[in-house]
């Protein structure tokens, strides 16, 4: 059975990444006394997959995590009970049962959306401004491991709340913006704010 | 101080500039975090080390769970920063903190330092730095909190005596609760049923009847208790020790070791980390102590006397630390597995237990036979591929001084059978540097190394490996060979270098310890009082993180006995003259003085002592421990029965 756990991830896990993430995973579930499906060979790994990496210091509102369980019958575990064995930090927010052979979940998601607080009073001054110009650019030149790239079409929307801006940005295979590119671009200090995922938005199921 | 909030925002602007972040923040599952206002006694353990070390040590974790089950008081924790969090906090005022509440280090009533073994002293003196604590005992006040430490290495507190208010000597179970008592009335705080918690931490200060040096004479009088301002230290002309002589009429002469006569049960709720640190598993102690003998072992003379837990004990503790946890690893530990009783009957539990639960289960410290084999096959532990034997010598005669006397055909018969059942790693460790070791006695090692793998080869041709782990010997307090002179950098290097030349193979990886590491290894673990200045003065030169072979600064410590006067060559390679006293004479393992000398003089001559459980041969644990002995019949002990009436307890030495 593959089921599909809608979850937020905060306080200390916030500087947990994404590789511990998953040890966390699988001891949670370990505890939860679910029978975890694990891979064969010489070193079996519990199948569990995360759809997108949360890059340490973000937070998760909404993140999405797939997990294979030896059984197949049996309704899925109630979100309380997942709960009762996940560490401080780790929230549940649902449980489905996805079908077995829908792709793989790292492939599905189109779009992130982000909520980035400044956590500097006066950062925000003339943001409005400055999201206003930086929306009004027709491309963004920037660099990533010496390679160019485009970021301007990576920005879905950009708005700026008060003290936080909310965007949306594609994250596609070969490319995915990063909201620390915004940041950069906007003139802000990456370690002045607090990023939260807010949401991954997948791609429309294909029938 | 900064106040827990004011830290919490602080450490959000930097966490995100240094490497794993999840090491400064806490939050793990079982962590414990208790109401700070409304709890009387606060204290922090703090493992000097970082947190990837520390967070696993079985040793704070019992004691952890220990403070905490009480209802007054609350036991959070703090590990050393990495450098590179350290240079951050230094830069922006972060004091050493707690990962539970975030309170600093200076707010705790009690800070208890763990201190296995030497090369943590260092850190321990950046603890309190960044804690923004005094260093020296002697300058801190009444608003500072008090300042123990305890663990294997405190078995000679004398180096870290001017820094530490009071050592813990032993097996922490049981004091911990006496000493929390005492720090209780130096906190000050009452709990009334009627209007809560009564004082608070500025009245620390100011409360009248209960001072620090009051609260240290009381720690004074808990038996296993050592205030070292408690005692005057004199030396002969030639820098030996004259006498220690307690100075307050409530400090005992002798400081016995505290020793829990029925081992708790051992903890279950482990931490549960949320990064990966560097033993991720589930520890649980089957049996403490040891009665081998090995006269290098320092752990084997400070644990004794034997004692077990029950396989159901162990199994159920297994189950519910696994339910607990989820964590995939269990290391059933002892200083010698195989000589635990019911060895067969618990590993064979375990495995039938917990088949098909994708649980790995170590089993570490067996004897070089082929009964090893058999228990490392039920419990399926191929997962490194390796399987792990120490010889500690190669020499026959070598093996007759040390009292680990196992024939090389027995060696060789284990090796050829390791292999043949499918391990295509061996791990071989020795020890170099023995007592009147000589250049053959090393050449011995080598040659067996080549003998094992030559086994290897024929059972599994080029895939057979061998791993020859080499440390550098030192003669270790409370040991038979604490009389003994240790060998110089030049005769370890020597001794090296032959290693090195001999084994060379491609199947064959020799690793060795560096002499700077144990010469300082070496000083620390024997120093007096006087050594208190060299590892400031080190400190004060950079010195920090010694146990990390890399980050060791061996001039910060060479210049450190310059600048003190002091030579370091005669805390480790002068041999000592029998009646010469002792830095830690004054504390008590149990095991007399006398049957040490003794044992030192049979293993000149060559004469081993076989296994104790057998034949007892009045180390001294007996009579010291009888009363417990009395109260605790049966086999769970593996001294002799005591029959005689209670007398009381005699003089130690
Ligand atoms: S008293 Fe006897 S049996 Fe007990 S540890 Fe000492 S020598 Fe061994």
């Amino acid at each position: 059975m593959r089921l599909r756990i809608t979850f937020a991830k905060t306080g200390a896990l916030r500087y947990t990444g994404h590789l511990d993430l998953h040890k966390i995973w699988e001891r949670t579930l370990r505890r939860a006394g679910l029978p975890l499906a694990y891979s064969q060979g010489f070193h079996p790994q519990p199948k569990i997959q995360i759809a997108a990496a949360l890059p340490l210091g973000f937070l998760g509102r909404e993140e999405i995590v797939d997990i294979w369980l030896e059984t197949n019958d049996s309704p899925p575990p109630p979100p309380d009970s997942l709960q009762s064995a996940a560490p401080p930090g780790l929230t549940i927010l649902r449980v489905e049962p996805v079908p077995e052979r829908a792709p793989a979940l790292q492939t599905q998601i189109a779009a992130a959306e982000y909520q980035v607080t400044l956590l500097e009073a006066g950062g925000g001054s003339d943001l409005e401004r400055r999201v206003a110009d930086l929306l009004a650019k027709e491309t963004l030149p920037r660099e990533r491991r010496g390679k160019s790239y485009d970021l301007r079409p990576l920005i879905q929307t950009l708005a700026c709340r008060g003290a936080s801006l909310d965007m949306i940005l594609s994250a596609g295979e070969g490319a995915t913006g990063r909201p620390e590119e915004v940041l950069d671009e906007l003139g802000i200090p990456p370690e002045t704010t607090r990023i939260e995922r807010t949401r991954l938005i997948l791609k429309p199921a294909i029938e | 101080m900064l106040s827990p909030a004011e830290i919490e925002a602080r450490l959000e602007r930097v966490l995100l500039t240094v490497q794993k972040p999840g090491r400064y923040v806490g939050g793990e599952l079982h962590s414990v975090v208790k109401d700070w206002e409304s709890t009387a006694v606060r204290m922090v353990f703090v493992f000097p080390d970082i947190y990837d070390i520390g967070v696993s040590n079985l040793g704070l974790q019992i004691l952890y769970d220990r403070v905490n089950a009480r209802p007054d008081a609350l036991a959070e924790r703090a590990y050393l920063p990495w450098i590179d969090m350290e240079e951050r906090m230094r830069a922006n005022g972060i004091p050493l903190y707690s990962l539970e509440s975030k309170h600093a280090l200076a707010d705790f009533d009690l800070i208890g330092f763990s201190l296995p073994y030497e090369t943590l002293y260092t850190n321990v003196l950046n603890a309190l730095d960044l804690a923004g604590l005094p260093l020296r005992s002697a300058e801190r006040n009444d608003s500072h909190p008090l300042v123990i430490a305890g663990g294997h290495a405190c078995f000679n507190p004398e180096p870290m005596s001017a820094f530490i208010d009071a050592f813990v000597i032993g097996e922490g179970e049981e004091v911990i609760h006496e000493i929390m008592d005492t720090v209780g009335k130096f906190a000050g705080r009452t709990v009334s049923k009627f209007t809560g918690l009564q004082a608070h931490m500025s009245e620390r200060a100011n409360a009248p009847t209960f001072k620090r040096v009051n609260a240290l004479k009381e720690l004074a009088k808990i038996p296993g208790v050592y205030v070292p301002r408690f005692y005057d230290v004199t030396y002969f002309d030639d820098g030996t020790i004259r006498a220690v002589t307690p100075n307050i009429p409530e400090a005992p002469q002798v400081i016995l070791k505290r020793m829990v006569a029925q081992l708790p049960p051992p903890p279950t709720r482990f931490l549960v980390p949320n990064i990966d640190i560097v033993h991720n598993r589930l520890a649980i102690e089957i049996m403490r102590g040891c009665t081998r003998g090995c006269r290098f072992c320092h752990a084997g003379m400070i644990t004794r006397p034997v004692r077990e837990r029950s396989v159901d004990e162990i199994v159920a503790a297994a189950e519910a630390a696994l339910q607990a946890t989820g964590i995939e690893e269990l290391a059933l530990l002892s200083l010698s597995s195989s000589d635990y009783t019911s060895i067969l009957d618990l590993v064979t539990a375990i495995s039938e237990k917990f088949a098909g639960r994708h649980l790995t289960v170590s089993l570490p410290s067996l004897r070089i036979d082929t009964v090893s084999l058999d228990l490392m096959e039920r419990l399926k532990d191929r997962r490194a591929g390796g399987f792990t034997l120490a010889p500690e010598a190669a020499s026959e005669r070598m093996r007759r001084i040390i009292n680990k006397f196992i024939p090389d055909e027995q060696i060789l018969t284990t090796a050829r059978a390791i292999y043949a059942r499918g391990w295509t790693t061996l791990k071989l460790y020795f020890m170099i540097g023995h007592p009147s070791e000589t250049l053959e006695d090393v050449q011995a090692i080598a040659d067996l190394c080549k003998r094992v793998l030559a086994e290897g080869r024929r059972a599994l041709g080029g895939r057979a490996k061998l791993h020859a782990g080499v440390s550098t010997f030192i003669p270790k307090p409370h040991t038979p060979f604490q009389w003994a002179a240790m060998d110089t950098e030049a005769q370890i290097r020597l001794k090296q270098d032959l290693l090195k030349r001999q084994l060379r193979d491609r199947n064959l990886k020799l690793s060795w310890t560096e002499p700077p590491e144990t010469l300082l290894e070496a000083w620390l673990s024997r120093g007096d009082r006087r050594l208190g200045e060299v590892i400031l003065a080190a400190w004060q030169n950079g010195a920090k993180f010694d146990a990390w072979g890399d980050q060791l600064r061996f001039e910060a410590w060479t210049s450190a006995f310059a600048a003190c006067g002091l030579d370091p060559a005669f805390y480790t390679h002068r041999p000592r003259r029998p009646d010469e006293i002792f830095p830690w004479d004054h504390i008590a393992s149990g095991v007399r003085k006398k049957y040490l000398l003794e044992d030192y003089r049979r293993s000149l001559e060559g004469q081993t002592r076989l296994d104790c459980r057998e034949n007892c041969y009045a180390c001294g644990i007996l009579p010291t421990f009888a009363d417990e002995r009395r109260a605790h019949p049966g086999p769970y002990w593996k001294c002799p029965e005591v029959k005689s009436p209670t007398k009381a307890r005699s003089g130690v030495q």
